[in-house]
């Protein structure tokens, strides 16, 4: 085997995604989200590699991650214009990744939308219509109003999870693996109400 | 989480710390320091008890001393910091250098290139042709875990200090590694040794031959260790020329393997010193020879002292990271060859990842970090800025306070240089200015490497003013233990520094004591702390990090009352990312965001804020 790299490239008949970008607000779960997405890659058998920012994520910044899948060596950064997937789990940082996506990409977007502190102060504005503006980037877009979705599960807490969901339904892989994976990642009391999230998010982003 | 037991997709930190674990280190310490600081958890996790010795240190060159004494008894150690630490470190470390080693000791660097968290983005290979010891750099978290196992053989075999240089992308990136077992070698017995490990002048004049020679086995055994080697492509006969080759190494690597896979490539596994044969040869066998390095033009440096003319920062920045694209870019550029792939195709080929975002067609507003919501940092800064005072500041969270809306920082510099700057200012600045310069410092940066600029500002009787921000943990790094805190790096109860006699001991005479949650207390005792006076005055401003103060788990705390409130706009100067503004310029509590520390109904003029939490938070 040649030991060059194969990230990116389609592996097998079916469409399956193998660079994926986590884009969040410090504090939001997408620390979690990175890790469950390597974990379920690792699971297929595949070489992966992830790569994320430590240092100010609980610090309510951008918040950016990375996950690749491929054969031999390769970086764990993904470049701009070379995702197949991004997971969105606030609007404007999901708008902030789009020119990491390659065309036709796969878009999971959270609704919800944090204001940054230099709006709150006046300094800048929000801009118009993010979703409408994702749209046009995505291959495939589904809107997830996974605050809303969290709350009447009973925590907030689980909107990242809702939003995997809707990745998984998405990626051309087992439905089993995720839910092994969610299982295993999230605190063991836990477990029921991120099961149902994960559902909640299947079902939407179900053709 | 792997099908195999015996693998795990581990970050570049955790597979430094199994490395070492297996490696047999018996006493680890750090301080913490992005992107280093997993390597200590990782351990304190790891390493059983009674098995090995693992602390946070008080700061880096104490870590590093506290590792070549175990060294020096026997056993293997090693320290562990951010690139700027190893500055900290550099004192005992040129030192080291000369005695050498009797247990394997390696000093861990991880390397901030993008400076994703750091004020510098050095190149710590330097310190290896600095303090002639070798230098080790991963790839890969599977190379972390050998490289570092690696380094304590290499230290015992060459009686050297070795680095171990990481960088965020390999420190914070996970790749899948092998498992090993823990190795036990037997302890080397202490033999007291003057001539080796007392380096007055008699003894460094005869060890510095000695260290110039072992720097000379070890080009040696670069040429032909497997920690360098030559990719050959298989598809290119070994006789045959290449027509390009890379001479690469550490994160480079991998952008070189993904941007050219069918290249030959020189890959330095240990980046000093280098191989001269090795890369003499490889550059006889291609047409165009590059070197593909972040930062500095160190290889680029020694293929130049060899006689070699390869091609590097003429075409790679110098600055920042480097990804696949842009060594894709620069190489077709050069080669003047027609730019093909997905970069291309996206039209972001052009220019790096940042760049990309910036240059969207219609701009987004930036999200920088920010204090968190019911931060008792804010509380001060609000105080701080409404005195109009001139602040020097450091390193940590609380440098934040330079951001808008609290804008309170004039100067950060480096760890522990704010009290220092201060008392500068305070000489240097005519008395009206002066009176206005206050420093401010955490708690762990305190005892880092503040204690020394506050006896000297009691010594020679400077009238500076220190704001000691004291949340009492390391929050900026994930909530470290420090001597301030009492608790230790395995979160076990450990001696709780009083900052309040230390201060005193330092011959401070005016001290206060202050929860900044009270904000008129805070006003109080800042405005007492300006009266000029003989000598420095310190403001003890302290109270529990806001993200792990159990009384502040409430949410949603804050209500407005909008017929009250005539949009003065006040609560806003805190930056509190829970108040948002409404189309009338009044408050709204954001969602979630809220844990009711109250700040802004103290600075309220109308009541128009209230708590829900009642009457009993004063």
């Amino acid at each position: 085997m040649s030991n060059s790299h194969r990230a990116g490239a389609p592996q097998g008949a079916g469409f399956i995604l193998n660079n994926f970008v986590i884009a969040s607000v410090g504090g939001q779960g997408g620390l979690l989200a990175t890790r469950v997405i390597a974990d379920v890659l690792v699971r297929t058998g595949a070489q992966v590699k992830t790569s994320e920012v430590h240092g100010m994520a609980q610090r309510g910044g951008s918040v950016m991650s990375f996950v690749r899948r491929g054969v031999g060596d390769f970086s764990p950064v993904i470049d701009p214009g070379t995702a197949d997937a991004l997971l969105g789990l606030e609007l404007l940082e999901t708008a902030r990744a789009l020119p990491f996506l390659r065309p036709g990409a796969v878009v999971i977007a959270n609704t919800e939308c944090v204001t940054p502190v230099p709006v709150i102060t006046g300094q800048s504005k929000m801009p118009g219509d993010l979703a409408a503006t994702i749209r046009k980037a995505a291959g495939r877009l589904v809107l997830v109003p996974a605050g809303e979705i969290a709350v009447r599960l009973g925590s907030g807490r689980v909107a990242n999870v809702v939003c995997l969901g809707a990745l998984a339904a998405c990626s051309g892989i087992d439905q089993a693996l995720w839910l092994d994976v969610v299982a295993a990642a999230v605190p063991p009391r836990t477990v029921d109400l991120n099961l149902k999230a994960f559902a909640e998010g299947v079902a939407l982003a179900k053709p | 989480m792997a099908k195999d037991p015996q693998t795990a997709l581990l970050y570049g930190n955790e597979a430094i710390a199994r490395g070492a674990w297996e490696a047999g280190v018996r006493v680890a310490t750090g301080y913490p320091g992005t992107p280093s600081t997993e390597i200590i958890e990782a351990m304190a996790v790891l390493a059983d008890r009674d098995d090995v010795y693992v602390e946070w240190s008080s700061n880096e060159k104490v870590a590093l001393e506290v590792a070549i004494g175990a060294s020096i008894a026997g056993v293997r150690a090693m320290a562990c910091m951010k690139h700027v630490g190893v500055n900290v470190a550099a004192d005992p470390l040129m030192s080291a250098a000369y005695m050498g080693v009797n247990g394997g000791l390696v000093l861990v660097t991880a390397d901030d290139p993008g400076m994703h968290s750091s004020q510098n983005e050095q190149d710590n290979r330097w310190y290896g042709k600095f303090a002639h010891i070798p230098v080790l750099e991963p790839s890969d978290s599977a190379e972390a875990l050998a490289f570092t196992a690696e380094a304590f053989e290499l230290s015992e075999q060459f009686d050297t200090p070795v680095l171990l240089r990481s960088v965020t992308r390999i420190s914070h990136a996970r790749s899948l590694v092998q498992l090993g077992e823990r190795q036990a070698p037997a302890p080397h017995p202490y033999v007291k040794d003057t001539a080796k490990y007392v380096i007055i002048p008699a003894n460094a004049r005869k060890l510095k031959p000695k260290v110039l020679e072992r720097m000379d086995r070890l080009a040696g055994f670069a040429e032909t260790s497997p920690l360098n080697r030559i990719d050959w492509p298989a598809g290119l006969p070994v006789g045959h020329r290449a027509t390009r080759g890379f001479v690469t190494g550490g994160m480079s690597y991998s952008l070189v393997k993904e941007a050219f896979p069918d290249d030959p490539v020189l890959k330095l596994g240990m980046a000093y010193p280098v191989p001269a044969n090795m890369l003499r040869d490889f550059a006889s066998r291609v047409d165009r020879l590059y070197v593909v390095e972040e930062l500095d033009p160190f290889w680029q440096a020694e293929l130049r002292w060899l006689g070699l003319q390869p091609v590097g920062k003429e075409i790679f920045p110098a600055a920042g990271e480097l990804s696949t694209t842009v060594v894709r870019m620069a190489v077709a550029r050069h080669e003047g060859l027609a730019i093909t792939g997905p970069a291309a195709d996206s039209g972001a080929a052009e220019v790096a990842p940042r760049d990309a975002i910036a240059d969207q067609a219609e701009p987004l507003p930036a999200r920088p970090p920010v204090l968190c919501p019911g931060c008792p940092h804010r509380a001060a800064f609000y105080v701080l800025r409404k005195l109009r005072l001139t602040v020097t500041g450091d390193i940590g969270c609380y440098t934040l306070g330079v951001m808008p809306p609290l804008s309170s920082m004039d100067t950060t510099i480096c760890m522990g240089a704010s009290i220092g700057a201060a008392i500068g200012m305070r000489r240097a600045l005519p008395p009206e200015q002066a009176d206005k310069v206050v420093a401010v410092i955490g708690d762990s940066t305190f005892v880092h490497s503040g204690i020394a600029p506050l006896i000297d500002a009691a010594y020679n009787r400077t009238d500076v003013v220190v704001v000691i921000m004291d949340n009492l943990t390391t929050a900026m790094t994930g909530h470290q233990g420090n001597p301030a805190s009492g608790m230790d790096a395995r979160h076990q109860p450990a001696h709780q520094l009083s900052l309040e006699e230390l201060v005193k001991a330092c011959g401070v005479e005016r001290l206060w004591v202050v929860d900044p949650n009270d904000l008129k207390a805070m006003e109080t005792a800042m405005r007492a702390a300006l009266v000029p006076a003989q000598g420095p005055a310190v403001v003890i401003s302290r109270r529990l990090c806001a993200l792990i103060d159990a009384s502040l788990r409430g949410r949603d705390l804050v209500t407005v009352d909008l017929d009250a409130c005539i949009a003065c706009g006040i609560c806003f100067r805190l930056g509190c990312p829970a108040l948002a503004k409404n189309a009338d310029g009044k408050p709204v509590v954001q969602p979630g965001l809220c844990v009711g520390c109250d700040q802004c109904v103290q600075v309220c003029p109308t009541g128009a804020l209230a708590s829900s939490r009642g009457g009993d938070r004063q």
